[in-house]
């Protein structure tokens, strides 16, 4: 079958099996392999994307499903070469180790922080409890997730898009 | 890696469309809502579906709100959306109980009530909040509605009473006054299913409980509804005697298992002690001591 869907801001329109998971699509299909594909199972969280703006676990969606669909991927959020706070936030409070979980729980953050851009630690880790990380303890991951709170640009996901 | 068997996808725009696509596929046909219990189990080949119908496009099944003396609520409307409802905590505080614990906001983001009953899975939170505060269930087929109680609503483990020409498409809960309600849930970790799971509702009047339901979950295959329990609360005065009774008569008409989660005389006891303490909070909230 046919799927048309806008995958950081650009139209792609590609045959798919209808079986096809979206996060195999993302990866396997359109080459953009910053999205991470872990458990299969829904609970680690190493392959949330955005769709229509609203945090989804990508291993447990048809690609089908995102059809006409708004997708914003770890890769969508840098834009012409600068890059999100929440990028910017983690490399200033070390906010990965290995970097497996990290593309799920930047983009997790960025739609915090679009939908409450002075998040409570509470908040913070409640938002990214859907996420695991075997690395940091997740103290850096908050601590990144604060600077970027406090670095918020109008270059962020939710005005651009 | 998983990935589920070969299917056909369809996406429905109406729930006119959705059901003549149910009826013209017949029984191989799934609907597909938030997807985060059927695609794990088509993954695993205990879900077998030819088709997949998506309904996430029906917006007219999305909302929560009150009509006629009821809350209803739409099949599709999600987890988060019942966490984040006002009138839902204001009427039955139970919902947003269950909802912080049940799995983790990225899939609440997904997953529907209506795929939540449907999925009818004996450990499955809501069915026992739903059966708790007395819910129908709206079922809709090409001949018009019928209205389902929660008890006839769930046939059976992963069966309900929705056939192959019918989608569920609303859950009304009557709105009565003096009624409070709440939710227990142990869990091995957070967003896990439940070792065992209590939900209760009363419904007051001068100091007397009316009317009051416990719903349990993850204690064996047809423990939402207790009627002994019911019969017991009805008329009583609400004290720590009558909830140690009742938590012991919860505990006696359910048949959990030993598994992983637990031992069934732990969770055995584990239904009595959520029992009970989801029906002192709930008194408490009829009575407007907590909110």
């Amino acid at each position: 079958m046919q799927v048309n869907m806008t995958v950081n801001g650009a139209e792609v329109s590609e045959e798919i099996e209808p079986r096809h998971l979206l996060v195999h699509f993302i990866r396997d299909q359109l080459g953009l392999t910053g999205t991470h594909w872990g458990c299969d199972t829904s609970n680690c969280g190493t392959c949330v994307v955005l769709i229509d703006g609203e945090p989804v676990k990508s291993c447990t969606q048809l690609a089908a499903m995102a059809g006409g669909h708004d997708v914003t991927t770890v890769e969508g959020l840098e834009v012409d070469g600068v890059l999100d706070p929440v990028q910017e936030g983690f490399m200033q409070c070390h906010g990965l180790q290995c970097g497996f979980c990290t593309p799920g729980m930047m983009l997790t953050a960025r739609a915090l922080l679009n939908a409450d851009p002075n998040p409570s630690e509470d908040v913070i880790r409640e938002a990214i409890s859907g996420q695991i990380c075997r690395c940091t303890g997740y103290s850096t991951i908050v601590r990144s997730i604060q600077w970027a709170a406090n670095h918020e640009t109008s270059v962020s996901l939710g005005s651009a898009s | 890696m998983q990935v589920p068997a070969p299917i056909e996808y369809e996406r429905a725009t109406s729930v006119e469309h959705a059901i003549a696509l149910r009826s013209q596929l017949g029984d191989e046909a799934r609907f597909i809502a938030g997807g985060h219990s059927l695609l794990p189990m088509m993954k695993l080949r205990l879900a077998n579906p030819t088709h997949l119908i998506d309904i996430n496009d029906l917006n007219e099944l999305f909302y929560i709100r009150e009509a006629d003396s009821e809350v209803r609520i739409g099949a599709m409307a999600r987890h988060r959306d019942l966490l984040d409802s006002e009138l839902l905590a204001r009427h039955f505080p139970i919902f947003r109980d269950a909802e912080r614990v049940i799995a983790d906001p990225t899939v609440r983001n997904r997953g529907t009530l209506g795929g939540s009953l449907c999925q009818a899975d004996p450990s499955e939170d809501l069915s026992a909040v739903c059966t708790a505060v007395d819910a129908s269930c709206v079922i809709t087929s090409s001949d018009g509605q019928r209205v389902v109680p929660m008890h006839a609503f769930h046939v059976g483990p992963y069966e309900t009473a929705v056939a192959n020409n019918e989608m569920l498409t609303e859950i009304r809960i009557p709105l009565r006054p003096g009624g409070g309600s709440a939710y227990q849930k142990v869990e091995r970790r957070a967003g896990d299913w439940a070792v065992v799971s209590a939900g209760a509702a009363v419904w007051m009047d001068a100091g007397i409980i009316v009317d009051g339901r416990v719903g349990l979950a993850a204690v064996g295959p047809n423990t939402t509804s207790i009627q002994p329990v019911a019969e017991a609360l009805a008329g009583a005065a609400p004290n720590e005697d009558l909830y140690q009774r009742v938590g012991e008569i919860a505990a006696g008409n359910c048949s959990p298992e030993t598994d992983g989660r637990g031992t069934a005389a732990y969770k055995a006891h584990l239904a009595a002690e959520l029992t009970r303490r989801a029906l002192r909070t709930a008194v408490a909230r009829a009575q407007g001591q907590e909110t």
